[in-house]
Protein backbone atom coordinates (compact mmCIF):
# COMPACT_ATOMS: atom_id res chain seq x y z
CA UNK A 1 0.00 0.00 0.00
CA UNK A 2 1.20 3.38 -0.98
CA UNK A 3 2.58 5.63 1.93
CA UNK A 4 -0.33 8.15 2.18
CA UNK A 5 -0.77 10.63 4.95
CA UNK A 6 -3.68 9.05 7.37
CA UNK A 7 -5.34 10.85 10.11
CA UNK A 8 -4.69 9.46 13.79
CA UNK A 9 -7.74 9.21 16.38
CA UNK A 10 -6.70 12.55 17.90
CA UNK A 11 -6.72 14.09 14.21
CA UNK A 12 -3.30 14.76 13.89
CA UNK A 13 -1.64 14.16 11.04
CA UNK A 14 1.26 11.76 10.47
CA UNK A 15 3.12 9.52 7.89
CA UNK A 16 1.79 5.99 8.23
CA UNK A 17 4.45 3.44 7.19
CA UNK A 18 7.80 4.32 7.94
CA UNK A 19 7.70 5.20 11.76
CA UNK A 20 4.64 4.00 13.46
CA UNK A 21 6.62 3.15 16.56
CA UNK A 22 8.11 6.27 17.35
CA UNK A 23 4.79 8.13 16.64
CA UNK A 24 3.26 5.74 19.50
CA UNK A 25 5.62 6.54 22.09
CA UNK A 26 5.94 10.36 21.46
CA UNK A 27 1.72 9.75 22.29
CA UNK A 28 2.17 8.18 25.41
CA UNK A 29 1.72 9.58 28.93
CA UNK A 30 4.85 10.07 30.95
CA UNK A 31 3.77 8.04 33.59
CA UNK A 32 3.81 8.95 37.65
CA UNK A 33 6.03 8.15 39.36
CA UNK A 34 7.82 7.05 36.39
CA UNK A 35 12.18 6.38 36.40
CA UNK A 36 14.59 8.10 34.22
CA UNK A 37 17.84 7.36 33.55
CA UNK A 38 20.65 9.36 35.69
CA UNK A 39 22.05 11.43 32.62
CA UNK A 40 18.75 12.73 31.97
CA UNK A 41 18.38 13.86 35.71
CA UNK A 42 21.34 14.98 35.32
CA UNK A 43 20.81 17.37 32.02
CA UNK A 44 17.05 18.51 33.87
CA UNK A 45 18.94 19.31 37.12
CA UNK A 46 21.82 21.37 35.12
CA UNK A 47 19.38 23.43 33.22
CA UNK A 48 17.31 24.61 35.96
CA UNK A 49 20.38 25.77 38.02
CA UNK A 50 21.00 27.65 34.76
CA UNK A 51 18.17 28.85 34.38
CA UNK A 52 18.35 30.33 37.99
CA UNK A 53 22.01 31.53 37.16
CA UNK A 54 20.70 33.78 34.09
CA UNK A 55 17.92 35.02 35.33
CA UNK A 56 20.48 36.77 38.24
CA UNK A 57 22.66 37.72 35.77
CA UNK A 58 20.55 39.08 33.98
CA UNK A 59 18.77 41.18 36.64
CA UNK A 60 21.96 42.38 38.08
CA UNK A 61 23.36 43.46 34.68
CA UNK A 62 20.38 44.93 33.22
CA UNK A 63 20.56 47.52 35.79
CA UNK A 64 16.94 46.01 37.33
CA UNK A 65 17.92 46.95 40.60
CA UNK A 66 20.67 48.77 41.87
CA UNK A 67 23.98 46.48 42.37
CA UNK A 68 24.80 47.31 45.91
CA UNK A 69 21.38 45.26 46.57
CA UNK A 70 21.92 42.55 43.87
CA UNK A 71 25.99 42.44 42.46
CA UNK A 72 26.31 41.04 39.50
CA UNK A 73 27.87 37.32 39.15
CA UNK A 74 31.10 38.65 38.38
CA UNK A 75 31.52 41.01 41.17
CA UNK A 76 30.75 37.91 43.42
CA UNK A 77 33.28 35.86 41.98
CA UNK A 78 35.96 38.71 42.23
CA UNK A 79 35.04 38.80 46.06
CA UNK A 80 35.26 35.10 46.31
CA UNK A 81 38.73 35.18 44.72
CA UNK A 82 39.75 37.79 47.17
CA UNK A 83 38.19 35.73 50.12
CA UNK A 84 40.09 33.13 49.52
CA UNK A 85 43.29 34.89 48.41
CA UNK A 86 44.56 35.71 51.64
CA UNK A 87 43.75 32.38 52.92
CA UNK A 88 40.40 33.42 55.49
CA UNK A 89 37.97 31.58 53.25
CA UNK A 90 39.68 28.34 54.01
CA UNK A 91 40.09 29.06 58.06
CA UNK A 92 36.30 30.63 57.94
CA UNK A 93 35.30 27.32 56.50
CA UNK A 94 37.76 25.20 58.36
CA UNK A 95 36.03 26.46 62.21
CA UNK A 96 32.33 26.16 60.82
CA UNK A 97 32.61 22.95 59.49
CA UNK A 98 34.31 21.78 62.95
CA UNK A 99 31.47 23.13 64.82
CA UNK A 100 29.22 21.91 62.72
CA UNK A 101 30.61 18.59 62.66
CA UNK A 102 30.97 18.43 66.84
CA UNK A 103 27.27 19.76 67.19
CA UNK A 104 25.94 17.40 64.78
CA UNK A 105 28.20 14.40 66.43
CA UNK A 106 26.71 14.76 69.52
CA UNK A 107 23.46 15.49 69.01
CA UNK A 108 23.22 12.58 66.73
CA UNK A 109 25.55 10.08 69.02
CA UNK A 110 22.86 10.96 71.67
CA UNK A 111 19.11 11.12 69.38
CA UNK A 112 19.74 7.81 67.94
CA UNK A 113 20.26 5.52 71.09
CA UNK A 114 17.98 7.70 72.58
CA UNK A 115 15.21 7.42 69.73
CA UNK A 116 15.84 3.62 69.23
CA UNK A 117 14.52 3.14 73.12
CA UNK A 118 12.16 5.92 72.77
CA UNK A 119 10.63 3.43 69.70
CA UNK A 120 10.42 0.06 71.33
CA UNK A 121 9.43 1.23 74.59
CA UNK A 122 6.35 3.03 75.52
CA UNK A 123 7.36 3.48 78.99
CA UNK A 124 10.96 5.61 77.47
CA UNK A 125 8.84 7.23 75.25
CA UNK A 126 6.54 8.77 78.07
CA UNK A 127 9.31 9.64 79.75
CA UNK A 128 10.74 11.29 77.40
CA UNK A 129 8.76 12.85 74.28
CA UNK A 130 6.68 15.30 76.67
CA UNK A 131 9.80 17.19 78.03
CA UNK A 132 11.75 16.80 74.29
CA UNK A 133 8.13 17.85 72.92
CA UNK A 134 7.97 20.66 75.22
CA UNK A 135 11.75 22.29 74.63
CA UNK A 136 11.20 21.70 70.77
CA UNK A 137 9.08 24.21 70.25
CA UNK A 138 11.14 26.57 72.31
CA UNK A 139 13.02 28.38 69.10
CA UNK A 140 16.71 27.07 69.30
CA UNK A 141 17.88 31.15 68.22
CA UNK A 142 16.37 32.58 71.62
CA UNK A 143 18.51 30.70 73.52
CA UNK A 144 21.60 32.73 71.83
CA UNK A 145 21.59 35.41 74.17
CA UNK A 146 21.50 33.01 77.19
CA UNK A 147 24.24 31.20 76.19
CA UNK A 148 26.33 33.98 75.45
CA UNK A 149 25.79 34.79 79.33
CA UNK A 150 26.76 31.55 80.23
CA UNK A 151 29.73 30.10 77.72
CA UNK A 152 30.33 33.83 76.00
CA UNK A 153 31.74 33.38 72.59
CA UNK A 154 33.33 30.13 73.61
CA UNK A 155 33.06 27.28 71.28
CA UNK A 156 31.06 25.15 73.69
CA UNK A 157 28.23 28.16 73.29
CA UNK A 158 27.94 27.13 69.88
CA UNK A 159 28.32 23.61 70.09
CA UNK A 160 24.84 24.28 72.57
CA UNK A 161 23.01 26.34 69.99
CA UNK A 162 23.40 23.63 67.43
CA UNK A 163 22.45 20.34 69.40
CA UNK A 164 19.10 23.06 70.75
CA UNK A 165 18.62 23.28 67.41
CA UNK A 166 19.24 19.93 66.00
CA UNK A 167 18.88 17.28 68.80
CA UNK A 168 15.47 17.60 69.31
CA UNK A 169 13.59 17.19 66.30
CA UNK A 170 16.33 14.59 65.62
CA UNK A 171 15.31 12.46 68.36
CA UNK A 172 11.02 12.33 67.36
CA UNK A 173 12.21 11.63 63.88
CA UNK A 174 14.41 8.64 64.62
CA UNK A 175 12.00 7.41 67.45
CA UNK A 176 9.33 7.38 64.14
CA UNK A 177 11.71 5.30 61.82
CA UNK A 178 11.83 2.78 64.57
CA UNK A 179 8.07 2.24 65.26
CA UNK A 180 7.32 1.56 61.65
CA UNK A 181 9.49 -1.62 61.86
CA UNK A 182 7.28 -4.01 60.57
CA UNK A 183 6.58 -6.42 64.05
CA UNK A 184 6.66 -9.62 61.87
CA UNK A 185 10.86 -8.97 61.62
CA UNK A 186 10.63 -8.47 65.53
CA UNK A 187 8.57 -11.44 65.94
CA UNK A 188 10.92 -13.65 63.66
CA UNK A 189 13.93 -12.64 65.37
CA UNK A 190 12.58 -13.74 68.37
CA UNK A 191 11.13 -17.28 66.78
CA UNK A 192 14.87 -17.30 66.15
CA UNK A 193 16.26 -16.88 69.55
CA UNK A 194 17.17 -13.67 69.47
CA UNK A 195 17.54 -11.63 72.88
CA UNK A 196 15.75 -7.97 73.21
CA UNK A 197 18.77 -6.83 73.07
CA UNK A 198 20.16 -8.91 69.85
CA UNK A 199 16.31 -8.02 68.35
CA UNK A 200 16.73 -4.44 68.76
CA UNK A 201 20.35 -4.38 67.20
CA UNK A 202 19.85 -6.98 64.46
CA UNK A 203 16.45 -6.48 63.63
CA UNK A 204 15.53 -2.69 65.06
CA UNK A 205 18.52 -1.17 63.84
CA UNK A 206 19.05 -2.21 60.74
CA UNK A 207 15.43 -2.38 59.63
CA UNK A 208 15.32 1.67 60.62
CA UNK A 209 18.83 2.02 59.85
CA UNK A 210 17.97 3.60 55.83
CA UNK A 211 15.86 6.11 57.75
CA UNK A 212 17.22 7.30 60.25
CA UNK A 213 20.43 7.94 57.66
CA UNK A 214 17.78 10.07 55.93
CA UNK A 215 16.59 11.70 59.12
CA UNK A 216 20.72 13.11 59.65
CA UNK A 217 20.73 14.42 56.33
CA UNK A 218 18.19 16.45 56.79
CA UNK A 219 18.75 17.07 60.28
CA UNK A 220 22.50 18.25 58.75
CA UNK A 221 20.18 20.54 56.99
CA UNK A 222 18.89 22.53 59.96
CA UNK A 223 22.48 22.24 61.36
CA UNK A 224 23.77 24.52 59.00
CA UNK A 225 20.87 27.35 59.40
CA UNK A 226 21.64 27.23 63.03
CA UNK A 227 25.65 27.38 62.81
CA UNK A 228 25.05 30.12 60.47
CA UNK A 229 22.58 32.02 62.78
CA UNK A 230 24.94 31.69 65.55
CA UNK A 231 27.93 32.79 64.01
CA UNK A 232 26.07 35.91 62.74
CA UNK A 233 25.41 36.69 66.49
CA UNK A 234 28.48 35.84 68.34
CA UNK A 235 31.99 34.64 66.76
CA UNK A 236 34.92 36.03 65.95
CA UNK A 237 35.34 33.08 63.34
CA UNK A 238 33.38 31.19 60.51
CA UNK A 239 31.61 31.67 57.57
CA UNK A 240 28.28 33.48 59.32
CA UNK A 241 30.73 36.02 60.64
CA UNK A 242 32.59 36.67 57.54
CA UNK A 243 29.11 37.56 55.94
CA UNK A 244 28.39 39.52 59.13
CA UNK A 245 31.41 41.59 58.63
CA UNK A 246 30.98 41.80 55.43
CA UNK A 247 27.53 43.55 55.80
CA UNK A 248 29.11 46.25 58.36
CA UNK A 249 30.84 47.35 54.53
CA UNK A 250 27.99 46.63 52.79
CA UNK A 251 30.30 44.84 50.75
CA UNK A 252 27.12 42.45 49.12
CA UNK A 253 29.42 40.47 47.26
CA UNK A 254 31.47 39.15 50.03
CA UNK A 255 28.12 38.37 51.69
CA UNK A 256 26.68 36.97 48.45
CA UNK A 257 29.77 35.00 48.09
CA UNK A 258 29.77 33.44 51.89
CA UNK A 259 25.87 32.65 51.05
CA UNK A 260 26.88 30.68 48.07
CA UNK A 261 29.74 29.06 49.61
CA UNK A 262 27.33 27.90 52.59
CA UNK A 263 25.13 26.68 49.98
CA UNK A 264 27.69 24.38 48.15
CA UNK A 265 29.30 23.38 51.51
CA UNK A 266 26.07 22.37 52.54
CA UNK A 267 25.03 20.87 48.69
CA UNK A 268 28.48 18.62 49.39
CA UNK A 269 27.14 17.30 52.96
CA UNK A 270 23.82 16.21 51.30
CA UNK A 271 25.77 14.40 48.69
CA UNK A 272 27.85 12.53 51.04
CA UNK A 273 24.88 11.28 53.49
CA UNK A 274 22.67 10.23 49.82
CA UNK A 275 26.07 8.31 48.69
CA UNK A 276 26.46 6.55 51.92
CA UNK A 277 22.85 5.44 51.71
CA UNK A 278 23.35 4.62 48.49
CA UNK A 279 26.43 2.04 49.14
CA UNK A 280 25.13 1.08 52.66
CA UNK A 281 21.49 0.21 51.30
CA UNK A 282 21.76 -1.20 48.20
CA UNK A 283 18.11 -3.22 48.65
CA UNK A 284 16.40 0.25 48.92
CA UNK A 285 15.93 -0.44 44.94
CA UNK A 286 14.73 3.42 44.74
CA UNK A 287 17.32 4.86 46.19
CA UNK A 288 16.91 8.64 45.21
CA UNK B 1 2.83 -43.06 73.21
CA UNK B 2 4.09 -39.62 74.48
CA UNK B 3 3.66 -36.77 71.64
CA UNK B 4 6.41 -34.49 70.59
CA UNK B 5 3.77 -31.26 70.99
CA UNK B 6 0.57 -31.28 73.05
CA UNK B 7 -1.69 -28.43 73.20
CA UNK B 8 -3.42 -29.02 76.40
CA UNK B 9 -7.00 -27.10 76.36
CA UNK B 10 -5.37 -23.86 75.02
CA UNK B 11 -8.08 -21.07 75.68
CA UNK B 12 -7.24 -17.31 74.34
CA UNK B 13 -9.42 -14.40 74.56
CA UNK B 14 -8.45 -11.03 73.99
CA UNK B 15 -9.50 -7.96 75.61
CA UNK B 16 -11.78 -5.63 73.72
CA UNK B 17 -12.91 -2.06 74.94
CA UNK B 18 -13.25 -2.06 78.60
CA UNK B 19 -12.54 -5.22 80.03
CA UNK B 20 -15.47 -6.87 77.39
CA UNK B 21 -12.97 -10.07 76.44
CA UNK B 22 -13.29 -11.36 73.42
CA UNK B 23 -12.81 -15.49 73.33
CA UNK B 24 -11.36 -16.45 70.12
CA UNK B 25 -10.00 -19.86 71.00
CA UNK B 26 -11.86 -22.49 73.39
CA UNK B 27 -10.07 -25.10 74.89
CA UNK B 28 -8.49 -26.30 72.19
CA UNK B 29 -6.65 -29.91 72.79
CA UNK B 30 -4.39 -31.38 69.78
CA UNK B 31 -1.71 -33.77 69.75
CA UNK B 32 1.27 -33.85 67.19
CA UNK B 33 3.67 -36.86 67.27
CA UNK B 34 6.64 -36.88 65.81
CA UNK B 35 7.38 -36.83 62.39
CA UNK B 36 3.67 -36.18 61.85
CA UNK B 37 2.05 -33.73 59.73
CA UNK B 38 -1.01 -32.06 61.07
CA UNK B 39 -3.06 -29.10 59.69
CA UNK B 40 -5.02 -26.49 60.92
CA UNK B 41 -7.99 -25.97 58.76
CA UNK B 42 -10.67 -23.00 59.48
CA UNK B 43 -12.69 -20.29 57.95
CA UNK B 44 -10.74 -17.02 58.28
CA UNK B 45 -10.66 -15.37 61.89
CA UNK B 46 -11.43 -18.35 63.43
CA UNK B 47 -7.99 -18.30 65.24
CA UNK B 48 -5.37 -20.58 63.49
CA UNK B 49 -2.70 -17.69 63.50
CA UNK B 50 -3.35 -16.84 67.14
CA UNK B 51 -3.22 -20.76 68.04
CA UNK B 52 0.20 -21.13 66.00
CA UNK B 53 1.61 -18.02 67.69
CA UNK B 54 0.70 -19.06 70.88
CA UNK B 55 2.81 -22.62 70.45
CA UNK B 56 5.38 -20.11 68.67
CA UNK B 57 5.26 -18.65 72.75
CA UNK B 58 4.62 -15.36 71.04
CA UNK B 59 1.43 -15.03 72.86
CA UNK B 60 0.16 -16.37 75.89
CA UNK B 61 -2.32 -18.35 76.52
CA UNK B 62 -5.37 -16.74 78.65
CA UNK B 63 -6.00 -20.74 79.82
CA UNK B 64 -3.79 -24.23 79.69
CA UNK B 65 -0.75 -25.49 78.23
CA UNK B 66 1.81 -25.55 75.45
CA UNK B 67 3.62 -29.00 75.84
CA UNK B 68 6.72 -29.35 73.70
CA UNK B 69 9.03 -32.67 74.73
CA UNK B 70 7.47 -33.07 78.13
CA UNK B 71 7.96 -28.58 78.72
CA UNK B 72 5.85 -26.33 79.25
CA UNK B 73 6.27 -23.42 75.96
CA UNK B 74 6.44 -20.15 77.70
CA UNK B 75 8.72 -18.02 75.40
CA UNK B 76 9.90 -17.83 71.52
CA UNK B 77 12.53 -20.53 70.87
CA UNK B 78 15.01 -22.15 68.35
CA UNK B 79 13.17 -25.53 68.72
CA UNK B 80 10.33 -24.14 66.60
CA UNK B 81 10.71 -23.19 63.01
CA UNK B 82 8.12 -20.22 62.35
CA UNK B 83 7.50 -19.58 59.06
CA UNK B 84 4.52 -16.80 58.68
CA UNK B 85 1.80 -16.13 56.71
CA UNK B 86 3.38 -12.55 55.57
CA UNK B 87 7.14 -12.46 53.80
CA UNK B 88 9.72 -11.68 56.39
CA UNK B 89 12.96 -11.76 55.22
CA UNK B 90 14.84 -9.26 56.36
CA UNK B 91 15.15 -7.01 53.61
CA UNK B 92 18.37 -6.20 53.84
CA UNK B 93 20.22 -9.23 53.52
CA UNK B 94 20.50 -11.77 50.59
CA UNK B 95 18.91 -14.79 50.55
CA UNK B 96 21.95 -16.34 51.88
CA UNK B 97 22.51 -14.17 54.35
CA UNK B 98 18.83 -14.18 55.83
CA UNK B 99 19.57 -18.44 56.42
CA UNK B 100 22.95 -17.27 57.96
CA UNK B 101 21.30 -14.81 60.16
CA UNK B 102 19.25 -17.89 62.00
CA UNK B 103 22.41 -19.37 62.98
CA UNK B 104 23.64 -17.66 65.74
CA UNK B 105 24.64 -20.29 67.59
CA UNK B 106 26.70 -22.46 64.78
CA UNK B 107 30.31 -21.33 64.38
CA UNK B 108 30.77 -18.68 61.94
CA UNK B 109 33.01 -20.67 59.52
CA UNK B 110 30.31 -23.20 59.30
CA UNK B 111 27.30 -20.89 58.29
CA UNK B 112 28.08 -20.48 54.93
CA UNK B 113 27.73 -24.10 54.13
CA UNK B 114 24.92 -24.74 56.55
CA UNK B 115 22.94 -21.87 54.61
CA UNK B 116 23.93 -23.76 51.19
CA UNK B 117 22.73 -26.75 51.98
CA UNK B 118 19.16 -25.45 52.64
CA UNK B 119 18.93 -23.05 50.04
CA UNK B 120 20.17 -25.86 47.65
CA UNK B 121 16.97 -27.99 49.19
CA UNK B 122 14.21 -25.37 48.36
CA UNK B 123 16.22 -25.27 45.00
CA UNK B 124 17.68 -21.30 45.26
CA UNK B 125 21.02 -22.08 45.06
CA UNK B 126 21.46 -19.93 42.02
CA UNK B 127 19.96 -17.05 44.05
CA UNK B 128 21.83 -17.13 47.07
CA UNK B 129 23.14 -13.37 46.49
CA UNK B 130 19.62 -11.84 46.21
CA UNK B 131 18.11 -9.27 47.87
CA UNK B 132 14.34 -10.34 48.83
CA UNK B 133 13.11 -7.65 46.97
CA UNK B 134 14.51 -9.15 43.22
CA UNK B 135 13.11 -12.65 44.21
CA UNK B 136 9.60 -13.48 43.57
CA UNK B 137 6.81 -13.75 45.92
CA UNK B 138 7.17 -18.06 45.94
CA UNK B 139 10.87 -17.74 46.31
CA UNK B 140 11.06 -15.30 49.25
CA UNK B 141 8.55 -17.97 50.93
CA UNK B 142 11.48 -20.79 50.07
CA UNK B 143 14.04 -19.01 51.89
CA UNK B 144 11.69 -18.57 54.28
CA UNK B 145 11.17 -22.18 54.78
CA UNK B 146 15.32 -22.47 54.36
CA UNK B 147 15.86 -20.41 57.29
CA UNK B 148 13.62 -22.20 59.47
CA UNK B 149 14.99 -25.69 58.35
CA UNK B 150 18.20 -24.06 59.01
CA UNK B 151 17.51 -24.10 62.52
CA UNK B 152 16.94 -27.69 62.80
CA UNK B 153 13.69 -27.51 64.95
CA UNK B 154 11.67 -29.81 66.71
CA UNK B 155 8.50 -28.68 65.20
CA UNK B 156 8.18 -26.31 61.44
CA UNK B 157 5.05 -24.02 62.58
CA UNK B 158 3.69 -22.90 59.33
CA UNK B 159 1.10 -20.23 59.26
CA UNK B 160 -0.59 -20.22 55.75
CA UNK B 161 3.04 -20.19 53.52
CA UNK B 162 1.31 -20.42 50.56
CA UNK B 163 -1.37 -18.45 51.05
CA UNK B 164 -0.72 -15.50 48.85
CA UNK B 165 1.06 -17.45 45.98
CA UNK B 166 -0.98 -18.75 42.78
CA UNK B 167 -2.47 -22.04 42.15
CA UNK B 168 0.28 -23.30 40.45
CA UNK B 169 2.94 -22.18 42.37
CA UNK B 170 0.97 -23.52 45.29
CA UNK B 171 0.59 -27.19 44.04
CA UNK B 172 4.62 -27.24 43.49
CA UNK B 173 5.46 -25.60 46.37
CA UNK B 174 3.45 -27.86 48.50
CA UNK B 175 5.36 -30.81 46.58
CA UNK B 176 8.50 -29.54 47.31
CA UNK B 177 7.32 -29.46 51.28
CA UNK B 178 6.47 -32.87 51.30
CA UNK B 179 9.53 -34.30 50.23
CA UNK B 180 11.43 -32.08 52.40
CA UNK B 181 9.13 -33.21 55.03
CA UNK B 182 9.56 -36.72 54.00
CA UNK B 183 13.67 -36.61 53.57
CA UNK B 184 13.94 -34.69 56.99
CA UNK B 185 11.70 -36.61 59.33
CA UNK B 186 9.82 -33.36 60.00
CA UNK B 187 7.56 -32.73 62.26
CA UNK B 188 4.72 -29.96 60.60
CA UNK B 189 1.88 -27.76 62.20
CA UNK B 190 0.50 -26.18 59.49
CA UNK B 191 -2.47 -23.64 59.01
CA UNK B 192 -4.49 -23.27 56.12
CA UNK B 193 -7.88 -22.80 55.07
CA UNK B 194 -7.46 -24.83 51.58
CA UNK B 195 -9.47 -27.99 51.97
CA UNK B 196 -7.34 -29.42 49.15
CA UNK B 197 -4.03 -28.14 50.59
CA UNK B 198 -4.84 -29.69 53.90
CA UNK B 199 -5.80 -33.36 52.71
CA UNK B 200 -2.74 -33.57 50.37
CA UNK B 201 0.18 -32.60 52.97
CA UNK B 202 -1.37 -34.24 56.28
CA UNK B 203 -1.66 -37.03 58.27
CA UNK B 204 -4.47 -35.71 60.37
CA UNK B 205 -6.57 -32.39 59.26
CA UNK B 206 -7.38 -30.58 62.78
CA UNK B 207 -11.09 -28.42 61.63
CA UNK B 208 -11.46 -25.24 63.70
CA UNK B 209 -15.06 -23.90 64.32
CA UNK B 210 -15.39 -20.59 64.59
CA UNK B 211 -16.92 -18.57 66.92
CA UNK B 212 -15.51 -19.20 69.47
CA UNK B 213 -12.32 -21.32 67.94
CA UNK B 214 -13.05 -25.28 68.58
CA UNK B 215 -11.52 -28.08 67.26
CA UNK B 216 -14.81 -29.50 65.49
CA UNK B 217 -13.26 -32.86 64.20
CA UNK B 218 -9.91 -34.49 63.67
CA UNK B 219 -10.11 -35.91 60.44
CA UNK B 220 -7.28 -38.77 59.66
CA UNK B 221 -6.06 -38.61 56.53
CA UNK B 222 -5.00 -42.19 54.88
CA UNK B 223 -4.00 -41.33 51.77
CA UNK B 224 -1.01 -43.45 50.72
CA UNK B 225 2.36 -41.69 50.34
CA UNK B 226 4.51 -40.02 47.99
CA UNK B 227 1.11 -38.42 47.29
CA UNK B 228 1.08 -37.58 44.07
CA UNK B 229 -1.24 -34.74 42.04
CA UNK B 230 -2.81 -37.49 40.49
CA UNK B 231 -4.65 -38.24 44.07
CA UNK B 232 -6.47 -35.48 44.04
CA UNK B 233 -9.06 -37.02 41.59
CA UNK B 234 -9.28 -40.75 43.25
CA UNK B 235 -12.62 -41.77 45.27
CA UNK B 236 -11.02 -41.14 48.55
CA UNK B 237 -9.87 -38.02 48.33
CA UNK B 238 -13.08 -36.40 46.89
CA UNK B 239 -14.93 -38.06 49.68
CA UNK B 240 -13.13 -36.27 52.36
CA UNK B 241 -12.61 -33.21 50.58
CA UNK B 242 -16.64 -33.34 50.24
CA UNK B 243 -17.06 -34.53 54.17
CA UNK B 244 -14.32 -31.52 55.30
CA UNK B 245 -15.71 -28.80 52.97
CA UNK B 246 -19.28 -29.47 54.45
CA UNK B 247 -17.43 -29.26 58.25
CA UNK B 248 -16.13 -25.82 56.92
CA UNK B 249 -19.49 -24.45 55.15
CA UNK B 250 -21.53 -25.01 58.05
CA UNK B 251 -19.11 -23.30 60.64
CA UNK B 252 -18.52 -20.78 57.78
CA UNK B 253 -22.07 -19.46 58.13
CA UNK B 254 -21.92 -19.66 61.06
CA UNK B 255 -18.65 -17.33 61.20
CA UNK B 256 -20.03 -14.52 59.13
CA UNK B 257 -23.54 -14.59 59.98
CA UNK B 258 -24.56 -14.75 56.53
CA UNK B 259 -27.39 -17.57 57.43
CA UNK B 260 -30.03 -15.45 56.76
CA UNK B 261 -29.32 -13.89 54.01
CA UNK B 262 -28.21 -17.05 52.11
CA UNK B 263 -31.68 -19.14 53.09
CA UNK B 264 -33.58 -15.93 51.44
CA UNK B 265 -31.78 -16.28 48.49
CA UNK B 266 -32.41 -20.35 48.87
CA UNK B 267 -28.94 -21.29 48.00
CA UNK B 268 -28.00 -24.87 49.39
N1 LIG C 1 -3.81 -8.96 69.22
C1 LIG C 1 -5.15 -9.10 69.07
N2 LIG C 1 -5.99 -8.30 69.75
C2 LIG C 1 -7.34 -8.45 69.61
N3 LIG C 1 -7.92 -9.35 68.80
C3 LIG C 1 -7.12 -10.15 68.09
C4 LIG C 1 -5.70 -10.08 68.18
N4 LIG C 1 -5.17 -11.01 67.36
C5 LIG C 1 -6.22 -11.64 66.78
N5 LIG C 1 -7.40 -11.14 67.22
C6 LIG C 1 -8.73 -11.61 66.84
O1 LIG C 1 -8.74 -12.99 66.93
C7 LIG C 1 -9.50 -13.56 65.89
C8 LIG C 1 -8.70 -14.64 65.20
O2 LIG C 1 -7.59 -14.06 64.53
P1 LIG C 1 -6.53 -14.94 63.76
O3 LIG C 1 -5.57 -14.03 63.11
O4 LIG C 1 -5.97 -15.96 64.67
O5 LIG C 1 -7.44 -15.63 62.66
P2 LIG C 1 -7.02 -16.60 61.48
O6 LIG C 1 -7.80 -17.84 61.64
O7 LIG C 1 -5.55 -16.74 61.40
O8 LIG C 1 -7.57 -15.82 60.21
P3 LIG C 1 -6.94 -15.69 58.75
O9 LIG C 1 -7.26 -16.96 58.03
O10 LIG C 1 -7.67 -14.53 58.16
O11 LIG C 1 -5.47 -15.45 58.89
C9 LIG C 1 -9.91 -12.43 64.99
O12 LIG C 1 -11.26 -12.11 65.25
C10 LIG C 1 -9.02 -11.29 65.39
O13 LIG C 1 -9.71 -10.08 65.27
MG1 LIG D 1 -4.05 -16.13 60.03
Amino acid sequence: MAPTPTVDAEGAPQASAPEPRSAVRRRRKRALYESIPTHHYALIAVISLAVLFLLWLFISTRGLVNTLFLPTPMEVWQATVTWQSDGTMLLDTKDSVIRILLGFAISSAIAIPVGIFMGVSKRVEAAVEPPVDFIRYMPAVAFIPLTLIWFGTDEIQKIVILFIGVFFQEVLLIMDHVKVVPRQYVEMGYTLGFTRWQVIRRVVFRSAAPGIVDTLRICMGWAWTYLVVVELVGANSGLGFRIQSAQRYLDTPTILAGIIWIGILGLTFDFAFKAFYNKAFPYMKRGR
Amino acid sequence: MADLLHIDHVSKSFEQRKGDAHLVLDSIDLTLGEGEFVSLLGASGCGKSTLLRIVAGLEVPSDGVVWLDGHEIVAPGRDRGMVFQQYTLYPWLTAKRNVEFALVDTPKKERPEIAAEYLEVVGLSDFADHFPSQLSGGMQQRVAIARALALRPRVMLMDEPFGALDAQTRGLMQELLLSIWERDRLSVLFVTHDVEESLILSDRVCVLGARPGRVREIVNVDLPRPRVYELRDSAEFITLKHHVHSLIHDEAVKATGLGNVLARGGYS
